[in-house]
């Protein structure tokens, strides 16, 4: 049941995405998303879309693992599409009493839905080919301008790392109480909202009694390490960017302006 | 008679992911009414995936469980009753109390199975003696025990259930040698008052080899061996191929063996070389 999330997993492998700095591919993410949202034709949108493709195939992972982190956003997808499809200004196809749908309604639906599906796509690349350390490293760097106003940067990167490395086994652990309380009988299937979530007590509490087990046991092991903050701290693996990362960033600058001409020279269909 | 009956089960973790893991291949075999059996194998060998499926915890990918006769998973809606019937203690089992007392947490189980009133009171008190917590523990928080009570507590709250099968995943795993001593004995306790079935999951071939009638070898999810102690750990060397190894005592009395002493075969206790170790010498007084 919990092992069934793929959306933020890490999948590793030897692909040209997986070898990428950490630091660009955030900062490419933004860039394309923001890209995606800029795109107000179906040439632009067909432009970012076959980036998109290009981007989630070469990074060899199987395309079901996508398809299974689109499926969590299907929904939303499907609602505010619909709620679009009404939306649109212009001269109606289509009336039913207060239902109005026209042109612009239906192709709005469809940029907004598939906005959203590449944004899932691009951003399950992300996690699907950086490890949680990688990430948090990449943000660590990426913010470490703040230090000038005094923000603890690495410590609050050590945060995300260790709250990003306790995700599966919370779940893990979750997995097993769940499993330990239903051999001893408990229902947590059947009867309405508050049974259920009166269901859970004999789970969460152990739960946290164990999250807290765990923050204590590695409270000491840090310590023991000598941990003391980032002050002076050197790394293990500095990042450095190649020529692989350089193509990349000409990359999504062509992309920029293959969008930006082509919101130029052809009309804006929303 | 058999209560549990195993036909081709197989069970694939994550199946079409690039995570996927047979974790048990195939095995069938049955297991008699009141007989304790001991499961060991190396980490990883499909154990735990396969103690899970008796109880409905886990589906199988394919093949059947039957419990008296029955597919468990005939009536998939009624798994729970399946649980009632075959009593699961987890691994590290005292990491699921939750209660505010202890006597609270081990109805639990009994109040699911709507057991009420004195009937309640009677299965709570009665489980708790078997695992000897006495009344004064009883109306303790669970997080104020000691390690092994709280070990004991929380198989208390299975026994509490009155499964006529009874598995038990590493009962004894990081307790204390006397510990381990002592909760074994309940537990052999516990079976020969109440003759119900035992499935024993452990990594100690001690363990295994004292309380166990037939002993079941698990390795990369497939059944290598089940059959009496004696046999089993008379075959050191696939044992050794496997990762495991025969208990210490059996060993050192096959090394005597080979050395010339007259000791017979297929000791596994301490208690048994003890005998035979004695019988030794009162024969060589007498030459």
């Amino acid at each position: 049941m919990i092992s069934g999330i793929s959306f933020g997993q890490f999948i590793p492998g030897k692909s040209v995405i997986h070898k990428m700095d950490p630091r660009v591919k955030m900062v490419l993410l933004i860039a394309h998303i923001v890209f995606i949202f800029c795109t107000f034709n179906f040439a632009s949108l067909a432009l970012v879309s076959a980036a998109t493709l290009a981007v989630i195939l070469l990074s060899g992972i199987s395309l079901k693992m996508y398809l299974k982190s689109v499926r969590v956003v299907l929904i939303i997808v499907l609602i505010t599409s619909v709620l679009n499809i009404f939306y649109g200004g212009g001269t109606p196809i289509f009336e039913w009493g207060i239902i109005k749908i026209t042109l612009s309604g239906i192709y709005r639906a469809v940029f907004v839905s598939v906005r959203i599906v590449l944004l899932i796509l691009v951003s399950s690349c992300l996690t699907f080919t950086t490890s949680p350390t990688d990430l948090t490293d990449a943000i660590e760097r990426l913010m470490s301008p703040l230090k000038v106003f005094h923000i603890k940067v690495h410590e609050i990167a050590m945060m995300m790392t260790i709250a990003l490395r306790f995700v599966p086994t919370l779940l893990e652990e979750t997995d097993k109480i769940m499993s330990a309380q239903k051999a001893r009988g408990a229902d947590m299937e059947s009867g309405g909202v508050i049974k259920k979530v009166r269901a859970m007590t004999p789970v969460l509490i152990p739960l946290f009694v164990s999250a807290f087990r765990r923050a204590y046991e590695l409270a000491v092991a840090m310590e023991c390490r000598c941990y003391r903050g980032g002050d002076g701290r050197t790394r293990m693996k500095t990042l450095k960017m190649k020529g692989l990362d350089f193509a990349s960033i000409v990359a999504e600058a062509l992309l920029l302006s293959g969008i930006v001409l082509c919101n130029i020279f052809l009309t804006s269909v929303i | 008679m058999s209560i549990i009956e195993v036909k081709n089960l197989s069970f694939v973790y994550g199946e079409g992911t690039p995570f996927e893991k047979k974790a048990v291949d195939n095995l069938s075999l049955s297991i008699n009414e009141g007989e304790v059996i001991g499961l060991i194998g190396h980490t990883g060998s499909g154990k735990s995936t396969f103690v899970q499926m008796l109880n409905g915890l886990i589906r199988p990918t394919s093949g059947q469980v039957l419990l008296e006769g029955q597919d468990i998973w005939e009536k998939p809606k009624e798994i729970r009753k399946i649980r009632f019937k075959v009593g699961m203690v987890f691994q590290y089992p005292e990491y699921q109390l939750f209660d505010e007392t202890v006597y609270k947490d081990i109805s639990f189980g009994p109040i699911n199975k709507r057991l009420s009133g004195d009937d309640l009171d009677k299965t709570v008190r009665k489980a708790a003696r078997f695992v000897s917590l006495d009344d004064r523990l009883l109306g303790k928080s669970p997080f104020d025990l000691s390690g092994g009570e709280k070990r004991r507590a929380a198989i208390a709250g299975v026994i509490a259930m009155d499964p006529d099968v009874l598995v038990l995943d590493e009962p004894t795993a990081g307790l204390d040698p006397k510990g381990r001593d002592v909760l074994l004995s309940q537990i052999i306790g516990y079976h020969k008052e109440r003759k119900n079935t035992v499935i024993l999951v452990s990594h100690s071939m001690e363990d295994v080899a004292r309380i166990a009638d037939r002993i079941m070898v698990l390795n990369h999810g497939r059944l290598e061996m089940l059959d009496t102690p004696r046999s089993v750990f008379s075959r050191v060397e696939e044992l050794e191929s496997m990762g495991l190894r025969v208990p210490q005592i059996t060993r050192i009395m096959t090394i005597l063996r080979e050395k010339g002493y007259d000791f017979s075969d297929g000791i596994l206790t301490v208690g048994q070389a003890f005998e035979e170790i004695l019988n030794q010498l009162k024969r060589r007084s007498k030459l």
